[in-house]
């Protein structure tokens, strides 16, 4: 006999309103449902309101944590379809936010996973270290997470010489206790029995379905937007993280490492940050045309859909999230695992269920 | 199997990293968008600030002389702050208290910039 | 920087799309853009960071063939923009009838431009 449970929307270990309807065989899951539309906020028509500039402001709200990678993106599509090319220095500042914001939700969602298999102890921990990328980011940009340095043409902040310097010390800092917890999730039963083995994804299965980000990477595909170089990232020496194993903890340690990896992209853009504007006039913009950015948030890929129409509004801005690619996955790794490793195994993903309905 | 139990050992012998909110505060870091300012006499009503502010919680009022902002409708993006043609308008490093009730900035412009009659003698 | 996108007719899709998986393609998203008489669709492909675009231009009441038979990942997307767009897919997978995202009592396509208000006072009636 099986039985029918709706997981979330309002579940202990969700932050935000994921709703799966479940079908259970005794412990077993045989389906998973996704039944979505508890955050929609139509964000993208409001682009017939809200011109050019201020839908900035606008993107940077479709998800609090990857918000500059939004903006910048956003800013890339604008900037493409009016030919403008932005000064260097503005380019690598954008990417060090963005770096920022990639440590801090790595971070997060090393402590909600945590939370999620009843760990809370490494939980703290984890946003203990997350509080000091918390701390670069309002010293430098202002604010804590919608952090607003993009507009389109540059960037509206600089760092000094000294911010920079404080910065190199802060990555150091963070490099030590991120090696404190390192044993915590690399060696700890209590984290290897929740994780491991559970929630398998094929490689083959992972490219079919569509996956992007760590989900991908963590099933053996390497595909990291970054490679493609936009940005400042074509000055950039890194490897995609990839791990061969595809289920959850192999998600997890996409993630560990590419808190290290983002560690030494912002210490190189550190060391490779050229002098010079931070942003060019772009003055009574009107754009029009179509086009297609990508970029890699924390999440995964991102991609953004720009039309414009020759006025200061634009006509259409279409956006595509990592956790909506991430939600045909997850269908897929659910059925066969227990009704207990369900939270686990969806968090193992990352969802941002704002992100996905926008 | 113990190996958060050094970090914990450590956590035993080493100060709070947190503290106790109302009591004591931390400085804020300077530059930090923590709330907005106008300086009404300086300001020439243009209304440049409501028209660039991405949630409209800025009302420019000619006629009674007044700005007013909604900071609960404010995003504290700083761009009015970079589009205000006279730099009236500014943003403060600490962060607004909690407040029991939600009252709006509203501000009241008694005799107005002096450069608004040098500029409209020339 | 235009983006280069191969116009292909409805009729056409599913076969294109399967040639495209069969050469290892990942599905990326498909974009609809309200045109006032018609929709764009354009179906976004990925291979090794390098993407392809196919567009397909349809009339506004035309239903459009699902890939979701191909690409298991394109039902999300096609349920939004049943959703958004009141765009009919043949043969979805996992059909929600128009409320992936909607609640039911939502009788309009929220997405539709407002400026064409008689095309959408004649799908209130549908």
């Amino acid at each position: 006999m099986s039985t029918i449970i709706p997981f979330g929307p309002q579940h202990p270990v969700l932050p935000e309103p994921l709703h799966l309807k479940i079908t259970l065989k005794d412990e077993i899951v045989t389906d998973a449902i996704p039944m979505l539309g508890y955050v929609h906020r139509g964000l993208e028509t409001l682009v017939s309101i809200k011109d050019l500039d201020q839908m900035v402001q606008v993107v940077e709200r479709v998800c609090g944590i990857c918000s500059c990678i939004h903006a910048h993106t956003y800013c890339m599509c604008v900037e493409g379809i009016l030919g403008i090319e932005i000064p260097k220095r503005a380019e690598f500042l954008r990417i060090i936010w963005s770096e920022l914001h990639r440590m801090h939700s790595h971070l997060l969602w090393l402590g909600l996973l945590a939370d999620a298999f009843g760990m809370e102890s490494l939980f703290m921990h984890c946003w203990r270290i997350r509080e000091r990328v918390m701390d670069v980011m309002e010293a430098t940009a202002g604010n804590r997470v919608i952090i607003s340095i993009n507009k389109v043409g540059g960037v509206r902040r600089d760092l000094s010489p000294d911010q920079l310097r404080w910065i190199a010390q802060v990555l150091d800092e963070l490099e030590r206790e991120l090696d404190a917890i390192k044993p915590v999730l690399t060696n700890d039963y209590t984290v290897k029995k929740r994780t491991v083995g559970v929630g398998v994804l094929t490689k083959e299965q992972a490219y079919e379905l569509g996956a992007v980000g760590p989900t991908l990477r963590g099933s053996g595909v390497a595909q990291d937007v970054r490679m493609t170089g936009y940005g400042a990232y074509k000055f950039i020496d890194f490897e995609p993280v990839v791990e061969k194993d595809g289920d959850s903890y192999a998600r997890t340690m996409v993630r560990f490492r590419e808190l290290y990896q983002a560690i030494d992209i912002v210490r190189q853009l550190i060391r490779k940050l050229p002098d010079g504007e931070l942003s060019v006039k772009v003055k009574a913009a009107k754009p029009e045309g179509e086009i297609v950015c990508r970029s890699e948030q924390p999440r995964g890929e991102l991609l953004y859909y720009v039309k414009g129409n020759g006025s200061k509004f634009l006509e259409r801005v279409r956006i595509r999230t990592p956790t909506f690619a991430n939600v045909p996955p997850l269908l897929a790794m659910l059925p066969g695992i227990e009704m207990a490793d369900v939270p686990v195994v969806a968090l193992s993903i990352d969802p941002c269920i704002s992100c996905t309905e926008r | 199997m113990f190996d958060m139990t050094r970090t914990i050992i450590a956590n035993f012998f080493s100060k709070a990293h947190t503290r106790l909110y109302p009591l004591q505060t931390r400085e804020p870091f300077p530059n930090v968008r923590g709330n907005l300012f106008n300086n009404i006499e300086e300001c020439i009503l243009c209304g440049m600030c409501q028209k660039r502010c991405p949630s409209q919680c800025i009302t420019v009022d000619k006629e009674s002389q007044t700005w007013q902002v909604d900071p609960y409708a404010c995003v504290y993006c700083g761009v009015c702050v970079e589009h205000c043609p006279v730099h009236c308008l500014f943003m403060e490093s600490p962060y607004r208290k909690p407040a029991a009730e939600k009252v709006m900035n509203r501000l009241v412009q008694v005799q107005g910039p002096a450069k608004k009659t040098k500029g409209a003698a020339q | 920087m235009a983006l280069e996108t191969k116009n292909i007719a409805k009729t056409q899709l599913q076969a294109e799309v399967a040639s495209l998986k069969a050469v290892g393609y990942r599905f990326v998203t498909l974009s609809c853009v309200d045109l006032g008489d018609s929709f764009d669709l354009i179906y976004h492909f990925d291979r090794e960071l390098q993407m392809t675009h196919l567009r397909i231009t349809v009339l506004k009441g035309d239903t459009v063939p699902s890939i979701s038979n191909i690409y298991f990942a394109a039902l999300c997307i096609e349920n939004e923009i049943k959703d958004f767009f009141g765009i009919s897919f043949d043969g979805l997978i996992l059909d929600f009838g128009g409320h992936f995202y909607l609640e039911e009592e939502v009788k309009r396509y929220p997405f539709c431009k407002v400026s064409v208000k008689e095309p959408q006072a004649a799908k209130e009636g549908n």
